[in-house]
């Protein structure tokens, strides 16, 4: 088949995937979008398959078919509250082909140079027969992007593969740092690079270099997200998104493939700008989050005065039949009781008994972007009640009720009221600004940055103590 | 315990203190409801339908009084309906202690606990069992239906085939519960409301309500409501003059005025005077609530509608929440068991009559022969006070237009400046770089450029299905690998089949994950 259509093909392909990004932008052209997405990811296998270059395709179809399989049966089996540690998962999976892309570009490399030196007038076939034709400067090049595309892909894998585990909670979610702390990061960090002038300037076997640099590459991303804490992880997430997209990039680089380069692109900069977002919401630098943990205090956070005073259901449910408007602000919490089926219930007793009932959702609740719509989505609450931060911040004095259920840092008044505190700036939802505010919380105790948060010592708020599930299937019944 | 409602004795009046909804409610706190045969009749409740909520019809008065632990009445009681009460039994009524010290004197000889309606404190908590506004909204309605009724014009304004009609106009004196009402019900039926009030905190309520407040430039004389729990305090002589000055500026102009002034234990203060009466339109309606209190209009007559010399019709019906007696019985019903359901915090139909309650202090006038008139002050203040308004500073034009240049300029320099710095580094690599490697860095730059602008756009709620899907698509990769699966050596065959393995789990995993997330999305 000749070259111009599998470009052709590529081209639609490009076109397909910014039109799925694009269509993201409202949740009804999102049920169209997606399949642009995979109308263009069909094109492309398709038209490589049968396009010139590609041999072997019955391997690769079976291989398809496998991975094909294994992510059917992994997507029809994920519960919603296992989203990001799904992500992450698959974060891995593309970071780690980049890494075996990169060292077979390298070993074909070696391979044509070889046979070039020995004849001439050799007949290379399919990815081979691409290198045989570079220029010097062109190869010099190409090494950069095989040194680029290995190093960014296995950071990519290691990482999402510890974010997966902190996610699924297989790994202790603390931050946690070997002896060295920074200075590992930095250290391996120009270890690699050296090893890479080394490989570029053709010093010794070129694998062995990459190999070198791999494994750096895998303690970075091991090390630099094991000093990463939980709540952090919207960020990470994000973070390694972006990263999978451009080891995507530089492997396009490698290959001259201009479907991959855009395809990386388009990628990294939704992860990039994704980060971007999260680290906004968290009034924190990017750098900040990814070395880890909260800055140093500035200086003795405010006394709180008061005391934190229990309700139980009945009085929450009684404040409930009372109020004519209520706003539920989910976190994590709710995520880890799985308690999204009861407040869709809940959520939908209230409006029949005709009281406005809205959500708040703070960008960074739960553990990845978007997470507490999806939950919401899942337990059929109508996404119209279901409001940003900007949206519904200001509605919070004519609330008569809040309901916080398993969020802690996102309410905590003292990011506007005490610049010592070490969330200071950060954006919040303004509960403590309605009638009533009731926290359903396990316990007394901390929200992940360990910093007391005066909101429930203020008069206005009750403690709602429990497991977040129990407490709201206990108020259901009370509510008429 | 049991309680009950007597039919009211009082000539024309048509309320009644329980209805067979509230009677359900006050059954529910763990009372047993009585009411007096007939007590609902001219509210439209028959005893048939109390019966068929369960309460027990009593023949007489006598009989109720006789069967009941607490009595609950609409207006104050007659001198026979306290003289057949008991001692230890509960009374709850209107009962204006201040100005029927003989009855409180009554109540205390015999031991009875009054709770008067009407000295339900104004704070939050109260505000459900606050009767006196319920039933002032009440009237504040039907005064407006009643100047209608007697205004032989259109309120709202039309054009029609027939000819243009202008809107009426109605002057509301007294921002209040009731002249918020009225100004309410005047607004819906279209007329032009103005509205006047001593108190300027009120102007806001005022223009919500959608009436155009009636601005009197006098310094010296703002009054803080806040102070005296709403209501309006007495103003000083100066004032008045200006206010009424201001009023007779507006006399001849209105079509109806509705005045509501009244201040607490005091007659109610003359601000209509004749000569504004006879500087009226022909056909203009006054309706004075405060009739009762002696009347703001100088004209007025107690409880009888009069036509004066020049054609205006003066209302001073004194029983407006009456005349809408199956409402207003609804809605004091509903006062009465808010303030029952206090008194029984248990719910278990014993009252638990707790003197240490603001609401329950400040309501009870007698108890345990004792005479408990005037209240304490309440220990939470009514209205929180008017703080002084701080205005953000204008920016006068020139100032905003050399903001706006100078965000501009900045906007310009540092797009300028990423642009050179991103020109130049574009031109540094071009050096050194491979023409071939410059054609697909021109198409990465551009896919970055694009997927900036894109991403954008995406909705907040959407990005956990956007990590999704670019992840699917990341798993492009699998491009490279199928490239070369088919070239070389048996290290690469089995690399790249891995890769491909893998990309493969993604890119199924990834759209079918996506697609269920999205599929979730539903509008109410």
């Amino acid at each position: 088949m000749e070259y111009g259509f599998t470009t052709a093909a590529y081209v639609v392909a490009a076109i397909l995937f910014i039109l799925s990004l694009g269509g993201l932008s409202g949740q009804e052209s999102a049920k169209r979008a997606i399949w642009y997405g995979i109308v263009g990811m069909a094109l492309a296998v398709l038209a490589t398959l049968f396009g010139p270059g590609a041999g072997n395709w019955f391997l690769s179809i079976v291989m398809i078919a496998i991975g094909g399989a294994v992510g059917w049966v992994v997507a029809k089996r994920v519960q919603m509250t296992e989203m990001p540690q799904l992500v992450a998962a698959m974060h891995s999976l593309v970071g780690l082909a980049a890494v075996f892309v990169g060292f077979n570009a390298q070993i074909e490399l070696a391979r044509v140079l070889r046979i070039k030196a020995e004849a001439a007038a050799h007949e290379f076939q399919g990815f081979a027969a691409v290198l045989a034709h570079k220029t010097p400067a062109e190869l010099a090049m190409l090494k950069i992007e095989v040194f680029l595309g290995i190093f960014i892909g296995a950071v990519t894998f290691t990482g999402s593969v510890v974010a997966f585990g902190k996610l699924s909670g297989k790994v202790d979610g603390k931050p946690k740092k070997l002896p060295g702390g920074h200075m590992l990061n930095a250290g391996a960090l120009g270890l690699s690079i050296l090893f890479g002038i080394l490989y570029c300037s053709g010093v010794g076997p070129g694998v062995f270099w990459l190999i070198l640099i791999a494994l750096l590459a895998f303690f970075i991303g091991y090390h630099l997200i094991m000093g990463i804490g939980g709540a952090d992880m919207p960020v990470v997430v994000s973070m390694l998104n972006s990263y999978s997209g451009w080891a995507a990039a530089a492997i396009g680089f490698t290959l001259g493939n201009d479907l991959l380069i855009v395809t990386g692109a388009l990628v990294g900069s939704s992860g990039a700008i994704l980060s971007y977002i999260m680290c906004k919401a968290m009034n924190r630098h990017f750098v900040s989050v990814i070395l880890g943990g909260f800055g140093g205090e500035q200086g003795p956070a405010a006394e709180i005065e008061g005391e934190q005073i229990a309700i139980d259901a009945d009085g929450v449910a009684a404040a409930l039949n009372e109020a004519d408007s209520v706003i539920i602000v989910p976190g994590y919490g709710m995520a880890v009781a799985q308690a999204q089926a009861a407040v869709s219930e809940l959520t939908r007793k209230l409006r029949a008994a005709g009281k406005e009932v809205r959500f708040a959702i703070h960008p960074v609740a739960g553990r990845l972007p978007g997470h507490m719509n999806v939950l919401l989505a899942e337990a059929r609450v109508p996404y119209d009640i279901v409001l940003e931060m900007d949206e519904i911040n200001e509605d919070f004095p004519s609330t008569d009720v809040v309901i916080v259920i398993g969020s802690n840092d996102i309410v905590n008044p003292a990011a506007q009221e005490d610049p010592n505190s070490p969330i200071a700036g950060m954006p919040v939802l303004e509960v403590w600004k309605a009638k009533q505010v009731f926290v359903s919380k396990r316990g007394q105790g901390t929200g992940y940055s360990g910093i007391e948060n005066p909101l429930f010592f203020k008069e206005n708020t009750r403690m709602f103590y429990g497991d977040a599930n129990e407490s709201v299937n206990k108020l259901m019944p009370m509510i008429d | 315990m049991k309680i009950g409602a007597l039919k009211e004795s009082y000539e024309g009046e048509a309320r009644v203190a329980i209805t067979p909804s509230s009677a359900t409610h006050l059954q529910k706190l763990g009372h047993e409801v009585f009411v007096e045969s007939g007590a609902g009749a001219r509210a439209g409740f028959m005893d048939s339908d109390y019966e068929r909520a369960g309460v027990t019809v009593e023949k007489t008065a006598a009989d109720l009084i006789k069967a009941v632990d607490v009595v609950a009445k609409v207006r104050q009681p007659a001198d026979a309906e306290i003289g057949q009460m008991r001692e230890g039994q509960t009374l709850i009524s209107f009962f204006y202690p201040a100005q029927n010290a003989e009855l409180l004197e009554k109540a205390k000889e015999q031991g009875i606990t009054a709770i008067a309606m009407d000295m339900v404190p104004r704070i939050s908590r109260a505000q459900k069992m606050d009767a006196l506004s319920s039933m002032a909204n009440i009237a504040g309605y039907r005064s407006v239906i009643e100047a209608a009724n007697n205004f032989g014009r259109f309120f709202t304004g039309q054009v029609t085939a027939a000819g243009k009609v202008p809107p009426a106009k109605v002057l509301v004196v007294g921002a209040g519960v009731a002249g918020l009402a009225a100004i309410g019900t005047a607004t819906s039926l279209g007329a032009q409301v103005f509205a006047f009030d001593v108190r300027p905190e009120v102007a806001e309520q005022i223009e919500s309500m959608g009436a155009e407040f009636v601005f009197l430039d006098f310094e010296e004389q703002a009054q803080d409501g806040a102070a005296t729990g709403g209501y309006a305090a007495p103003s000083s002589p100066e004032f008045r003059e200006k206010q009424l000055a201001k009023f007779r500026e507006l006399a001849p102009d209105m079509d109806v005025v509705i005045t509501t002034a009244l201040i607490p234990g005091r007659d109610a203060p003359v601000l209509w005077t004749k000569d504004m009466v006879e500087a009226m339109k022909q056909g203009s309606v006054i309706v004075d609530l405060a009739a009762e209190k002696g009347g703001n209009c100088e004209l007025t007559v107690a409880d009888e509608r009069i036509v004066t010399e020049n054609g205006v019709t003066i209302i001073g019906y004194t029983d407006f929440a009456s005349r809408m007696g199956a409402q207003s019985s609804e809605l004091y019903g509903n006062n009465i068991r808010h303030f029952m359901t206090d008194l029984t915090p248990k719910k278990d139909g014993v009252i638990n009559h707790d003197m240490e309650d603001d609401v329950i202090r400040g309501a009870t006038v007698a108890h345990d022969h004792d005479v408990t008139f005037p209240p304490p002050p309440p220990k939470v203040a009514a209205i929180a006070a008017q703080k002084p308004k701080e205005k953000p500073k204008e920016l006068t034009p020139e100032e905003r237009r050399a903001q706006e240049v100078a965000a501009f300029k900045a906007e310009t320099r540092s797009q300028v400046t990423m642009l050179a710095g991103g020109g130049i580094l574009l031109l540094l690599v071009g050096l050194v770089a491979p023409a071939s490697f410059m054609s697909h860095f021109i198409v990465f730059v551009l896919a970055c450029f694009v997927g900036f602008k894109v991403i954008w756009n995406v909705a907040h709620s959407l990005h956990t299905p956007l990590m999704a899907v670019t992840n699917a698509i990341s798993s492009i990769i699998i491009l490279g690998a199928l490239m070369q699966i088919g070239s070389g050596s048996a290290w690469v065959l089995i690399l790249a089949a891995l890769a491909v393995l893998m990309a493969g789990v993604n890119i199924v995993g990834g759209f079918l994950v996506t697609r269920r997330m999205l599929a979730m999305f539903q509008k109410s």
